[in-house]
């Protein structure tokens, strides 16, 4: 027998570290690494509020949270290779410009 | 014993995330990232979201973790450059986490309600049909609009990733 409040505080803490790491990283794809954290704090919440509840809807909602982590990913990883081809850096800093 | 799996699966779940933020090289961030969600694939099967556990492993483990280090491998993104922080952060930041951390520590385990619910292994057992049968009667249209929100990204990722020729 498992406390909620345990699984709680791990959810909390992964979205503490992907915020931190949001904001702290210099490298465009360990941002989009934070936010796939972050992503999987919420995600834990999700279950563990499901199994509180006693409806499946929880893990539906995962799912659908998972499917569009997937297509964000496709497409913001294109868009890194877009700037890395154009800028020949993935520090955050220098990206600076809307328009070369 | 219940416990001391849910702590040896946490642990290794926080030491991943931890060791995510440390790291210097792009790479190893990606690898502790897909510890923490091995991990956590584990502490959903903990829960008994198997279908959850199962599609954890496969999507993000295995399709999205892929696809960064492809990404990583292909841009060759060493070791990540040093910022200077700013003072204020340093001054300020650091305490306030603290400060904040522990209070949000405190609440969730002062909390009586969120204490006393003690969840048994598999306490809500959720296998693949029947939320595969709730996926395709109560969340139909989600679960439709979600398909063409895939195939968007897809063309997107294709007209973005493309070498222009002008």
């Amino acid at each position: 027998m498992i406390p909620i409040s345990w699984y709680l505080l791990l959810s909390a803490f992964l979205f503490a570290c992907g915020v931190t790491g949001f904001l702290t990283k210099r490298n465009l794809i360990t941002l989009f690494m934070s936010i796939e954290l972050m992503l999987n704090g919420v995600n834990l919440s999700f279950i563990t509020f499901a199994t509180r509840l006693g409806t499946l809807d929880g893990h539906i909602f995962v799912f659908f949270v998972m499917v569009v982590a997937a297509a964000e990913a496709a497409v913001g990883l294109a868009i890194i290779i877009s700037v890395y081809r154009t800028r020949e850096t993935l520090n955050v800093d220098r990206v600076n410009l809307l328009k070369l | 014993m219940a416990q001391y799996l849910f702590l040896f699966f946490a642990a290794i779940c926080a030491g991943g995330a931890v060791n995510l933020l440390i790291q210097r090289k792009t790479i190893n961030s990606a690898l502790s990232l897909i510890v923490v969600m091995g991990s956590l694939a584990l502490i959903y099967l903990l829960l008994g979201a198997e279908f959850v556990a199962v599609i954890q492993v496969i999507i993000y483990a295995g399709a999205i973790m892929v696809l960064f280090v492809f990404v990583i491998m292909l841009l060759n993104a060493g070791e990540e450059e040093q910022a200077k922080g700013s003072r204020v952060a340093k001054i300020v930041g650091i305490p306030g986490l603290f400060i904040g951390g522990i209070i949000g520590i405190w609440v969730l385990l002062q909390h009586a309600p969120l204490q006393k619910t003690m969840i048994p292994i598999g306490a809500l057992y959720g296998p693949a049909d029947q939320v595969g049968m709730m996926l395709f009667t109560k969340y139909l249209l989600a679960f439709e609009v979600t398909s063409v929100l895939v195939l968007i990204a897809i063309m997107g990722a294709v007209v973005l990733a493309r070498r222009s020729h002008s």
